[in-house]
């Protein structure tokens, strides 16, 4: 649970940070989205630098706590599933954990507390789905 | 845009801290995400203290950081003003909700998750950006008569 609220706090920070320097929406689908779109080289440099960034901050916390990475997806077919569920999900919904669950949240957004509850729910379903799934089998 | 490069360099610390922070609250462990939606189950209250931590920090950073006049580095905040709700928002949520709860991952975990090289996460990776791709340029070409006509151009997708 501290670790929990210390990634929590780092998270928050993050997201302070690009506001409070880029006056941006520290969202990571919509990064990504904004990258598959035309734009001016330096609103595509900060996106890539972030996203860079994450990898890098991932790979040092990794090596201070060991086993972040050991989980393995079920299968290959259910990643892709997940994947493309993910993929258009957040592109009409325009976000994800990140955009919508913590800097919509803070700042009180209504779409973004809608979203979240949403997400939460149908996850909490899709959880309940797998587990049953598991059961029969 | 001006600043570019040190915009790029604040993006690239900022983006360090939130990778550590995935890490750090477990959220790279797909069984971590799914034991949280895990309602009925043997529920993990992690990604609370996660979201929880994550927003009480922003919560009080955006409300000193909106009392100036335009970012540090920026001429102005681009932050969403919408406030109506619409079923676009609703049933994309409730999409990505369901492959959340099926893959344990979202977007930012799934990009750092590539550092254990399994091959799931890039098969989910590759659909994840392969979809959305595909959904946007669809939109594009629908309200190419709309208000709003982006000019683009589309390159060959593989």
């Amino acid at each position: 649970m501290l670790r929990g609220l210390g990634g929590g706090v780092l998270i928050g920070a993050s997201a302070s940070l690009m506001l409070i320097v880029a006056g941006r929406v520290t969202g990571i689908s919509g990064m990504l989205n904004g990258l598959m779109a035309p734009a001016e080289s330096g609103e595509r440099l900060w996106r890539i630098l972030f996203l860079g960034g994450l990898v890098v901050g991932a790979l040092v916390a990794s090596r201070l706590l060991p086993g972040a990475f050991s989980d393995r997806m079920p299968s290959l077919a259910l990643a892709f599933v997940a994947g493309v569920l993910v993929g258009v999900g957040t592109r009409i919904g325009n976000g994800c954990t990140s955009g919508h669950g913590v800097c919509g949240i803070s700042r009180l957004s209504i779409r973004s507390l809608v979203a979240t509850l949403t997400f939460i729910a149908t996850g909490g379903l899709a959880v309940l789905a797998l587990r049953g799934l598991a059961g029969l089998s | 845009m001006k600043n570019v490069g040190a915009t790029g360099a604040v993006a690239l610390v900022a983006g360090s801290l939130f990778g550590a922070g995935l890490v750090l609250g477990g959220m790279t462990m797909p069984s971590k995400v799914r034991g949280f939606l895990d309602f009925t189950g043997s529920w993990d209250p992690t990604l609370v203290f996660v979201m929880g931590g994550a927003v009480v920090v922003h919560f009080f950073a955006y409300r000193l950081i909106r009392g100036r006049a335009h970012p540090v580095l920026a001429e102005r905040f681009q932050l969403p003003s919408r406030k109506d709700l619409d079923v676009r928002l609703i049933l994309g949520a409730a999409l990505f909700g369901v492959g959340w709860g099926l893959g344990g991952f979202c977007p930012g975990p799934a990009i750092t998750s590539m550092l254990s090289g399994s091959a799931s996460v890039f098969v989910f990776l590759a659909a994840m950006l392969g979809s959305s791709f595909l959904v946007g340029r669809r939109e594009a070409r629908t309200s190419a008569g709309g208000a709003t006509p982006a000019p683009r151009t589309v390159s060959k997708s593989s």
